[in-house]
């Protein structure tokens, strides 16, 4: 039996389709590096991070980090993946969820003195939304050592 | 008992069917969309850590999921129409390219207000903000491409091609967030997980995904109607629809 005209079409689409998604795989792939949006302290910190140019590193806030110079407006803190921390300063205003423990990605370059100058720094918020009650809830359990489930 | 669905492909069948589902999915839309905002403006509860700012969710989130689920659908049809050269499957890939640009549109923009006062920031070339620009182009360039070649069937395949092409960029908007570290945080709601809100948040969100999708129904088809009438206006079921509506008014 022959095979029908639009079922040969319907072949030669799922066979073109299926090239494309590999060469988008691989171009994925192989520009992997470059569609990082920050760097984590370890990678700092092993040096595979662009030299001589800015980039971005992203983790969470080093709890009892921050401080505030006298001038108000220059602060320092560390940034943290639990692994390597890099300490940062930075001149002007922090975004409103940028917290202790809270993930931030910041935009600068490492200082001749390993001080990671930014001159940007974002807050990145995790995806978990509920109540305030419900967060306080998770917090004690936490320290109590225990799990719970997510409140309705 | 069977129904021959192959009876609507044909415009003509379906012009009339397409005119008595529209008030049905317009009805649903205007429930969901009540229900929707309702639960999302009155019920759910404030958010731990974003207040009230976090309630753009309602809509931010259900048109970047229509965004991306119009693509499909649209290509989906584009794919048909040019396997099977069946009329209507273009024409409904066309009627769909608007709504699904505004969807991209919408998400694009109210991520950026939202983006400002909780990142800092009201854009970022992070993966999944530049994967979804690029979802804006891929309507744009669809929907210029076949306004821009006059022979409809042309027009058609050319168009088809290119939606199916910009396809792979669904995934890639969808995953970026897990393959790439972005700025832009994870999926609230995954497969075979436990969603990451609280299940009235939950609710309102969901609520208004539905309401968007029977909206997008709703204008798709009417959308459908005109370009049937335009590509179809020198056959006879047309010219007998113009008659008979003279007759009437």
């Amino acid at each position: 039996m022959a095979i029908k005209a639009r079922h040969k079409r319907f072949i030669l689409i799922a066979i073109g389709l299926a090239l494309l998604g590999l060469a988008a795989m691989l171009i994925l792939n192989a520009f992997q590096s470059n569609m990082v949006f920050f760097y984590t302290p370890t990678q700092v910190d092993k040096g595979e991070v662009p030299h001589g140019t800015g980039f971005r590193i992203g983790g969470l806030v080093v709890k009892d980090s921050l401080k505030r110079q006298d001038d108000g407006l220059t602060v320092h803190f560390a940034i943290t993946d639990t692994a390597k921390t890099v300490p940062v300063v930075y001149k002007g205003v922090l975004p409103d969820l940028f917290k202790e423990g809270k993930g931030v990605v910041a935009q600068g370059k490492v200082g001749a003195d390993g001080i990671f100058v930014a001159s940007e720094v974002l807050a990145k918020h995790d995806e978990n939304y509920m109540p305030p009650e419900a967060a306080e809830a998770l917090k004690r359990a936490q320290e109590q050592g225990k799990t719970v489930v997510m409140p309705k | 008992m069977s129904i021959n669905w192959f009876k609507y492909s044909s415009p003509q069948a379906f012009y009339p069917l397409a005119g008595k589902m529209i008030p049905w999915f317009a009805l649903l839309a205007t429930i969901f969309a009540i229900a929707g905002l309702y639960i999302s403006f009155a019920v759910a509860p404030t958010d731990f850590q974003q207040g009230e700012a976090y309630r753009i969710i309602f809509v931010h989130v259900p048109a970047a999921w229509m965004s991306m689920v119009i693509y499909i659908v649209m290509a989906g049809w584009a794919a048909l129409g040019l396997a099977l050269n069946a009329r209507l499957s273009a024409m409904m890939a066309q009627a769909l390219a608007p709504t699904g640009a505004i969807f991209t549109l919408l998400a694009l923009v109210t991520g950026s207000l939202w983006g400002k006062p909780m990142w800092g920031a009201w854009w970022v070339w992070d993966a999944r903000l530049t994967s979804e620009l690029i979802l804006l182009f891929l309507y744009l360039g669809f929907i210029a491409l076949q306004a821009s070649i006059d022979d409809p069937r042309r027009a058609d395949r050319a168009g088809a091609l290119l939606a199916l092409v910009g396809v792979v960029n669904v995934p890639i908007i969808y995953f970026s967030v897990k393959w790439w570290n972005t700025l832009h945080q994870g999926s609230s709601i995954n497969m075979g997980a436990a969603p990451k809100m609280a299940a009235t948040m939950l609710m309102g969100m969901l609520l208004m995904a539905l309401a968007f999708w029977m909206y997008t129904v709703v204008v798709a088809l009417m959308r459908v109607r005109c370009i049937m009438l335009e590509r179809e206006r020198a056959s006879d079921w047309v010219k007998a629809l113009s008659v008979s509506a003279g007759e009437k008014s």
